[in-house]
């Protein structure tokens, strides 16, 4: 069984023909060609594949292709404006980077993600808010403490 | 995962005669955070998935004064957690929400979902039952009303029948000077099931406990209430001997099993630790709740 989908995928529009049974993060990485997103375990616990599903960050493992029809999706390709004068990162990219907040990386995608929803909801979080706010992020590298202090650092406030 | 039939109902007629034609293979999708991890495991294999999240007025929550809250069976747990309703006036529910799984996982799981999963540990069941929920079921007989604390027959076993489907849970308008609590605990503070929950509801007027409900999560085969406990300070001007002879009460209601996440030696001291805190935290509220 497939069906026919229109999916709008950092702002583009795209029409894919999916089998009912293939998730959103299967359909980004293998038939949009949209790697940033990770599969980690694929079963919701680890928060790599978290994408913004009509801006709410879900698991997108746990989302059927099929449920997201005429959503609007965003991934981390989304992020960075390209323009005339080259590739300008997100604030939140620029944090990562210069407080060395990836080690591996494979979570990264999905932390910076998360972060964005909440940095749209709540623009100047206390370091509990970040640490709820990525629960269901889990990197096996850092140990955290340079995640939360760069996602306190691309929201302005001042980093211990 | 197992190929499937898939459809988007567009009526609780449809869904239940989709029901009706696959004659148990068929699964309702609505969060889908437990039923699509199961399916990928292999310890479910549907042949049929029934989408009931575009069914007109499944997707809603709303809170009337004088009548209470309506929880439809596609609205999310991160919707209850947020709304404001919920914060004033069914804070144990709210505190449950805001414990369960992710952020992410909360975005897509439902309240309805997490109670027709039926887990003993299941955070959104303790509170929801505190307050006295009504489970609302359509089926092919029509409609039927279930109190929750009686929807829970084992674990992952309720009273729902063939080719049924939960619609919505109501709650009724708590009494003023109210306090709800939820306490969890666990491993760790996030991502995490409850090795025991309490929940607790207790009405106070003129500083005499009217209604008390004391409702324990992960220490027996379904969430249950702890009668005997309620009824030490049911009439009763609360104190604190009183407060700890409930929860002493209430660790003799709970009967909880050894499993990875705790002995059951210690999930029933931990009923009666949680116990005493909840009921402290709800006295303390319900008597906030005299001030204007």
């Amino acid at each position: 069984m497939k069906r026919l989908i229109r999916l709008y995928v950092n702002g583009e529009p795209h029409e894919v023909l999916v089998p009912v049974y293939r998730t959103l993060l299967d359909v980004l990485r293998e038939e949009l060609g949209l790697t940033g997103t990770k599969k980690g375990c694929d079963v919701g616990d680890c928060g790599a594949c978290t994408i913004l599903l009509n801006g709410e960050p879900v698991n997108a493992c746990l989302v059927l292709a099929v449920e997201a029809d005429g959503t609007q999706v965003d991934t981390i390709e989304g992020l960075a404006q390209v323009g005339e004068e080259g590739v300008r990162l997100h604030p939140l990219q620029e944090s990562f980077l210069r407080l060395g907040a990836a080690q591996c990386g494979f979570c990264t995608p999905g932390m910076i993600m998360a972060a964005r929803a909440l940095l749209a909801e709540n623009p100047s979080p206390s370091e509990e808010a970040v640490r709820f706010a990525i629960a269901g992020n889990i990197c096996r590298c850092t140990g955290y403490t340079k995640i939360v202090q760069a996602i306190l650092y691309a929201a302005n406030r001042e980093v211990m | 995962m197992r190929p499937f039939d898939y459809y988007e109902a567009t009526s609780l007629e449809e869904a239940v005669s989709l029901l009706g034609r696959y004659d148990g293979r068929a699964s309702i999708l609505a969060g889908g955070t437990d039923l699509l991890v199961e399916m990928k495991e292999g310890l479910r294999a549907p042949a049929c998935l029934v989408n009931i999240k575009r069914i007109p007025g499944l997707d809603e929550l709303s809170y009337t004064p004088g009548e209470g809250l309506r929880i439809g069976a596609a609205v999310t747990v991160r919707q209850v957690e947020r709304h404001p309703a919920v914060r004033q006036h069914y804070a144990g529910l709210a505190q449950a929400a805001c414990q369960l799984g992710s952020v992410q996982v909360r975005n897509r799981a439902t309240v309805v979902g997490n109670i027709c999963r039926a887990s003993p540990s299941a955070d959104t069941a303790p509170p929801l039952i505190a307050d006295g929920a009504l489970v609302c079921l359509f089926g092919a007989d029509g409609t039927r009303t279930v109190p929750l604390e009686e929807f829970f027959t084992g674990p992952g076993q309720t009273v729902l029948r063939a080719h049924e489907i939960v619609t919505e849970l109501r709650l009724p308008d708590p009494i003023p000077h109210t306090g709800q609590v939820y306490l969890k605990h666990g491993r760790r503070l996030a991502m995490e099931l409850a090795t025991v929950g309490v929940a607790v509801s207790l009405t106070l007027q003129d500083e005499i406990c009217t209604r008390v409900r004391i409702v324990l999560g992960a220490v027996a085969p379904t969430p249950i209430r702890a009668s005997e406990a309620e009824a030490v300070l049911e009439g009763r001007s609360p104190d604190s001997t009183l407060v700890s002879m409930a929860a002493v009460k209430a660790q003799e209601a709970s009967r909880p099993i050894d499993d990875v996440r705790s002995s059951a030696a210690y999930r029933r001291q931990m009923v009666r630790v949680l116990t005493l805190r909840a009921l402290e935290q709800a006295l303390t509220r319900a008597r906030q709740e005299d001030s204007p």
